[in-house]
């Protein structure tokens, strides 16, 4: 693959930024990052079934600042995913190309992303104390 | 295709195309998205209403047959999802043949530990009196 002598296409540093562009990017980063965030899924299911000890310090783990934050970030992550990813579905089934509606799309994905994230920390925050 | 086949071989080729596979990474992507669309919102809203449970309660609550299910349902599709997600983007960008069927085998691995992991812990609380 590298050695090849053939031109390559040109790469993202010779596009202007777009917002569409951006979306795309963060979709993967975003999915690569869920995917790390898997392993508290598994390990929450894992200490719930070694009981009550075992979740305890689960919770205590996730209910520390650091894991308040990283809990955030993956809330958002995984926000933004399911916004694009609708997006994605619905492009798939061939609608929405046209450029000004692909871009109208990109800044709901990332305002959709935002709210849900929002209402949910919203909805964290004024139930009380730390999970 | 023996040399008798009368067939022309683009009719062998046409609906695999240059990938040997087809579309069906491609569908199954679609169709584990279209699912977890559902799942993943209930997954948050289940978590939410867990916000301050204590053991008893998460217990309880995961034991209970329809939120058992639908939580193996969850996992089981989430790690599906990832496994074919993160197979586009190493092959992608990762080069080096080695590495790339390496780290493809390793997310493989790592992904059926995690959910297989995950479904013996849903049915340890569910099964668990």
């Amino acid at each position: 693959m590298a050695d090849t002598q053939r031109p390559l296409s040109p790469h993202l540093q010779i596009y202007k930024r777009q917002v569409q562009m951006m979306t795309s990017i963060v979709h993967r980063a975003t999915g690569i990052a869920l995917a790390v965030g898997s392993v508290v899924v598994v390990a929450g299911l894992l200490h719930l079934a070694a009981g009550e000890d075992s979740f305890d310090h689960f919770r205590g783990i996730i209910g520390s600042p650091v894991g308040m934050i990283l809990l955030f970030g993956w809330s958002w992550a995984l926000f933004y995913h399911l916004c694009n990813g609708i997006r994605h579905l619905i492009q798939d089934a061939g609608a929405g190309y046209a450029i000004p509606q692909f871009v109208r799309s990109s800044w709901l994905s990332i305002a959709g992303s935002i709210v849900l994230t929002v209402l949910v920390w919203a909805y964290v925050l004024t139930a009380g104390g730390a999970a | 295709m023996t040399a008798r086949d009368p067939r022309n071989p683009l009719k062998t080729a046409r609906g695999l195309g240059s990938s040997h596979s087809g579309v069906g990474h491609w569908w199954t992507q679609r169709v584990t998205a279209a699912a977890l669309v559902l799942l993943g919102v209930w997954f948050v809203a289940t978590v939410l209403c867990l916000l301050h449970a204590d053991y008893a309660t998460a217990h309880a609550a995961v034991a209970r047959p329809w939120n058992a299910l639908l939580l193996i349902a969850f996992v089981l599709t989430m790690f599906w999802h990832a496994v074919l997600g993160l197979q586009v983007v190493v092959e992608d960008y990762v080069h080096t043949r080695w590495k790339e069927v390496v780290l493809l085998v390793a997310i493989k691995f790592l992904a059926v530990l995690g959910a297989l992991a995950s479904v013996l812990a849903v049915l340890r609380i569910a099964l668990t009196p």
